[in-house]
C-alpha cells in the first residue's frame, strides 16, 4: 500500500469540507462563513491501492499570515509534510481564486486543482475549458461538484497521476520587467555553483517577494556578500516600473495580470445580463436590508427557541415515560434495595434526565447548522458589526458567540479568526455568556417547573437574550479597562446564499448529538453513580429505624408522608453530599439557595447537563419512584422558592463553562492565568447578578 | 479632500486609486481583491452607516466605515 498524503487548500466558501466528504464520505463539519475549518482535520480512505490521507487546512484568501487560521495552513504548506497539494476553487468565481492559486504555484510543489461548484458554473453559464487550463498553468485540472458528485472518480484518478509522476514545471510566469531581474539573481547563483533544495527559480521569486524564510537562509551563506547589492538592485528597478509601490502589491498585482491571461483563454461566460439581479442579491434586499435586517435576524432566533420548546416538548413527554416505566420495571425485578437505588435512582434517574433533552438540542443543532450553512452567519455578522464594535467586539465575533450557543468548546476554537489578540481574548472571555446546549435542559427544566407552559418558550428566549446582552456589556467593561487598545479592521466577505445540503446538516446534527449522548452514557453515568454514592452514605441506620418506627405508629396516610419526607430529609442531610452542601452552603444563603442546590451547581463545573442529574438524584431520593406522576419538574416547584429558582438560573447563564470547555479556553488564550481570571471574573459577575435577581425576584 | 467609499453613490461602479494603510489591513484588501485598479461598486451600508457593503469582481464584501474611508476611488468611465 503507498501513502499518500494531500494538503487541501482553498478560500473560504468553495466547498471544501463538502468535497472531502464526497470523496471521502466522512462527516466534518461545513459550513458558510469564513473559519469553520479552524484546525487542520485529517482523514483516510483507501482507493485502489493507496492510502490517501486529506489534510482539511483552514481556508485562506491569500497566504499572508493575517489570521491565524490563514498563519496555520501556510506554515502547513511552507514546512509540513505533505506529497501534493490539493487547491479546491469556486468554478463560478474563478478570477479570486485563481489568486490563491497562483500562490500556491509559486510554492513550487506537487499539485493539482478541482474546480468544484461545477453544477452551479453551468447554471450560470459558466464555460471552462479545464484541459487548456491544465496545459496553460502546468498542473491537472479537474471539474468537480462536491454536491451532485460528478468528477469525484476522475478527481481522484488524477491525484493518483499526480502523484506517480514527476512534478511539472510550474508555467506561473511574471511580467517582463520582474523576469529580468529573476534571470538576474539565478545567472548569479549559477556562477556561484550555490547549494540548494529549492530551484534557483524559486530562490530567486522567494527573494524579490522578500520570503522572509530565504532571507534567513540565504544569510548565513558566503554567497550574501555578493548577491545582496544585486538583490537590492533588482528590488529597486522593479519598485521604479512599479510606480513605487509595496512589493506586496506588485506581487498581487502580477497574479491577478497571469490570472487575468488564463481566464480568458480557457472560461467563456455566455449571455449574462448584468442588470438582473442574482438570487443573492434578491435575498439580500430583505435580509439586510437597513431597517428590517435586526428585525428578521431577531424573529429568526426567537423562532428558533420557539421551536426547540414547543416540538421538542412532544418526544420528550414520550422519552420521560418511557424512563420512568423503565425505572420501574428495573426497579421491582432487583430485591436488594441498595442495588436498586443505584439502577434506579442514580444510573436510569440521571442519565434519563439527560437524554430527556436530546429532542431539544438536535432542534438547537439544526437551526445553528442551518446559519451556518446557508450564509446567513455572515450577514449577521455585517448587520451587528456596529452595534457590536460599540462595544468594543469585533463583528466577526459574533461567529464564536452564536457558536457558543451550541458549545463553547468549537466557540472558543473559532474565535481564532480574530486576528487582533486583545479583540480575540475579549471574545474568549464572553464566549461564556451564550448559554450552551448544554445548558438548555437545566434552563428547559426551571423554565417548565416555575412558568406557564404558554410563556415557556419566551422566558427562554428571554434567558438566551438577557446572557447575551449581559456578555455584551461586561466585554465594554472590560474593553475600557482590562483589554484596551485598537480594534481589528472588520472586512469580511459576504458569501453567495446556497441551499444547505440535507446530508451535511444530517451529519453535523448527528454527530453533535451523538457525542451529547455519549457524554451521558459515560461521564453523566459515571457522575449520577458518584453523586448518588455520596448523597445515599453512609447509611445511618439508627435514624431510619426510629423513622420507620415512628412510621409505623402512625395511622392516617398523611402522617406516614411527611413523617417518610422528613426522614429523607435527614438522611440526605447527614450523607457525604449533605456536609458538602452544608459546608458551602453560608456563601449561597444570601441567594436564597439551600445546599441541594449549591451541590447541583458545584457538580455543573464538571459538565452542565450533570445539574439536571444531580437534581434528579436530590429531589428523587427516597421519594417514592413508583409515582408516575410525580416528575422531577414538580418536586422541584414543590420545594424551590421562585427567587431561589431565578437565582439558580442566573447562575446557570453566568458562571464557569464546564471543564473541557475551560480546558479549551485555557489553550486557545494562551496561559493558566486567563483561566483564573476567568473564574474569577465569571464567579464575581454571577454571584451579584443572581444577587439582584433573587432580590428583585423577592419583590415581585 | 479624496473621494472614498463612503462618497460613493450607490451601485454605480468605482475604481480604486489608492489604499491609505499599511500593514495587516492592506493584505487584508489585497487578499480580497481591493488594489489599485480594481473595479469597485457600492451595494448598500447599515444603518447609521456603521458598515459598508462593496462589490468587488464577483465578491461581496463588507467592511467597517474606518476602513471604507481608507479606500480611495475615482470614477470610472464605464458608467
Amino acid at each position: 500500500m503507498k501513502k499518500i498524503k494531500i494538503a487541501l487548500v482553498g478560500q473560504p466558501n468553495v466547498g471544501k469540507s463538502m468535497l472531502t466528504n464526497a470523496i471521502g464520505d466522512t462527516t466534518l463539519h461545513v459550513g458558510n462563513f469564513s473559519g469553520v475549518t479552524v484546525e487542520k482535520k485529517q482523514i483516510s480512505f483507501k482507493y485502489k491501492n493507496y492510502d490517501i490521507s486529506i489534510v482539511d487546512l483552514p481556508g485562506t484568501y491569500m497566504l499572508t499570515n493575517y489570521s491565524l487560521e490563514e498563519k496555520v495552513t501556510s506554515d502547513f504548506l511552507q514546512n509540513g509534510e505533505y506529497d501534493l497539494i490539493l487547491n479546491v476553487a469556486d468554478s463560478t468565481n474563478l478570477e479570486r481564486n485563481l489568486q490563491l492559486t497562483s500562490e500556491l504555484l509559486n510554492l513550487d510543489k506537487k499539485m493539482l486543482i478541482a474546480l468544484n461548484m461545477t453544477d452551479e458554473a453551468r447554471k450560470e453559464n459558466i464555460e471552462i475549458n479545464a484541459n487548456y487550463m491544465t496545459e496553460l498553468l502546468g498542473v491537472n485540472v479537474v471539474q468537480v461538484s462536491a454536491v451532485t458528485k460528478e468528477g469525484i472518480e476522475k478527481l481522484l484518478h488524477n491525484i493518483v497521476q499526480t502523484y506517480e509522476n514527476p512534478k511539472k514545471e510550474s508555467k506561473l510566469i511574471f511580467s517582463e520587467s520582474i523576469e529580468e531581474e529573476i534571470r538576474n539573481i539565478i545567472n548569479h547563483l549559477e556562477e556561484n555553483k550555490f547549494q540548494s533544495d529549492l530551484s534557483y527559480r524559486k530562490i530567486a521569486i522567494n527573494l524579490i517577494s522578500e520570503d522572509k524564510h530565504t532571507y534567513r537562509m540565504l544569510n548565513d551563506n558566503p554567497i550574501w556578500i555578493t548577491l545582496q547589492p544585486i538583490l537590492l538592485a533588482s528590488i529597486k528597478h522593479i519598485k521604479m516600473h512599479h510606480d513605487e509601490e509595496a512589493i506586496i502589491d506588485i506581487f498581487a498585482e502580477e497574479f491577478m495580470a497571469f490570472n487575468n491571461g488564463i481566464l480568458t483563454e480557457t472560461v467563456t461566460v455566455k449571455n449574462i445580463d448584468n442588470t438582473k439581479l442574482t438570487m443573492t442579491q434578491k435575498i439580500d434586499n430583505i435580509l439586510i436590508h437597513p431597517f428590517l435586517g435586526i428585525p428578521i435576524f431577531l424573529f429568526l432566533m426567537w423562532g428558533l427557541f420557539q421551536l426547540t420548546f414547543e416540538i421538542g416538548s412532544i418526544p420528550m413527554d414520550w422519552i420521560d415515560g418511557f424512563f420512568s416505566w423503565l425505572g420501574n420495571s428495573v426497579g421491582q425485578s432487583i430485591s436488594n434495595d441498595d442495588i436498586r437505588s443505584l439502577v434506579v435512582d442514580g444510573l436510569i434517574g440521571g442519565v434519563g434526565a439527560v437524554i430527556l433533552f436530546v429532542p431539544n438540542i438536535i432542534i438547537l443543532f439544526v437551526g445553528i447548522a442551518l446559519l451556518e450553512s446557508t450564509g446567513y452567519m455572515s450577514r449577521v455578522a455585517y448587520l451587528l458589526d456596529g452595534f457590536f464594535h460599540k462595544f468594543g467586539l469585533h463583528g466577526q465575533s459574533f461567529i464564536p458567540l452564536v457558536t457558543g450557543f451550541g458549545c463553547s468548546i468549537p466557540a472558543y476554537m473559532s474565535a481564532r479568526i480574530l486576528k487582533n489578540d486583545k479583540d480575540r481574548l475579549l471574545t474568549l472571555f464572553i464566549i461564556g455568556f451564550m448559554s450552551c446546549g448544554a445548558r438548555l435542559p437545566v434552563y428547559v427544566l426551571f423554565v417548565g417547573a416555575f412558568f406557564s407552559p404558554e410563556s415557556s418558550g419566551t422566558i427562554l428566549f428571554a434567558i438566551y437574550i438577557s446572557g447575551a446582552l449581559l456578555g455584551v456589556i461586561m466585554a465594554k467593561v472590560l474593553k475600557m479597562t482590562a483589554f484596551k487598545g485598537e480594534s481589528e479592521p472588520f472586512v469580511m466577505e459576504m458569501p453567495k446564499y446556497r441551499l444547505p445540503s440535507t446530508v451535511l446538516i444530517w451529519h453535523t446534527v448527528k454527530s453533535k448529538t451523538w457525542m451529547y449522548l455519549k457524554k451521558a452514557g459515560t461521564f453523566i453515568a459515571a457522575a449520577s453513580i458518584l453523586i448518588w454514592f455520596l448523597s445515599n452514605y453512609p447509611h445511618d441506620d439508627r435514624l431510619k429505624l426510629q423513622y420507620e418506627h415512628k412510621i409505623e405508629l402512625t395511622n392516617d396516610d398523611e402522617g406516614k408522608n411527611k413523617l417518610s419526607n422528613e426522614l429523607n430529609q435527614k438522611l440526605l442531610e447527614q450523607s457525604f453530599l449533605g456536609h458538602i452542601g452544608k459546608f458551602i452552603e453560608p456563601a449561597f444563603e444570601p441567594l436564597g439557595m439551600d445546599w441541594k442546590m449549591a451541590v447541583a451547581l458545584q457538580t455543573g463545573l464538571a459538565a452542565k447537563e450533570v445539574v439536571v442529574s444531580t437534581l434528579g438524584v436530590l429531589y428523587s431520593l427516597g421519594g417514592d419512584v413508583d409515582e408516575q406522576n410525580s416528575s422531577l419538574k414538580e418536586r422541584l416547584s414543590e420545594n424551590i422558592p421562585f427567587a431561589s429558582a431565578v437565582a439558580f438560573i442566573i447562575i446557570m447563564m453566568i458562571y464557569l463553562p464546564c471543564l473541557a470547555a475551560t480546558i479549551v479556553f485555557s489553550k486557545e488564550a494562551g496561559g493558566f492565568k486567563y483561566t483564573i481570571y476567568l473564574f474569577l471574573f465569571t464567579t464575581v459577575v454571577a454571584y451579584i447578578f443572581a444577587f439582584i435577581g433573587y432580590r428583585v425576584a423577592l419583590m415581585m | 479632500m479624496a473621494k472614498t467609499i463612503i462618497d460613493c453613490e450607490i451601485n454605480k461602479l468605482y475604481l480604486v486609486k489608492k489604499l491609505h494603510t499599511t500593514g495587516a489591513l492592506r493584505q487584508r484588501l489585497i487578499s480580497f481583491g481591493i488594489l489599485k485598479g480594481t473595479q469597485i461598486k457600492y451595494l448598500t451600508s447599515t444603518k447609521l452607516n456603521a458598515t459598508y457593503e462593496i462589490q468587488v469582481g464577483k465578491m461581496t464584501i463588507a467592511l467597517r466605515k474606518e476602513e471604507a474611508m481608507k479606500i480611495e476611488v475615482q470614477d470610472n468611465e464605464k458608467n
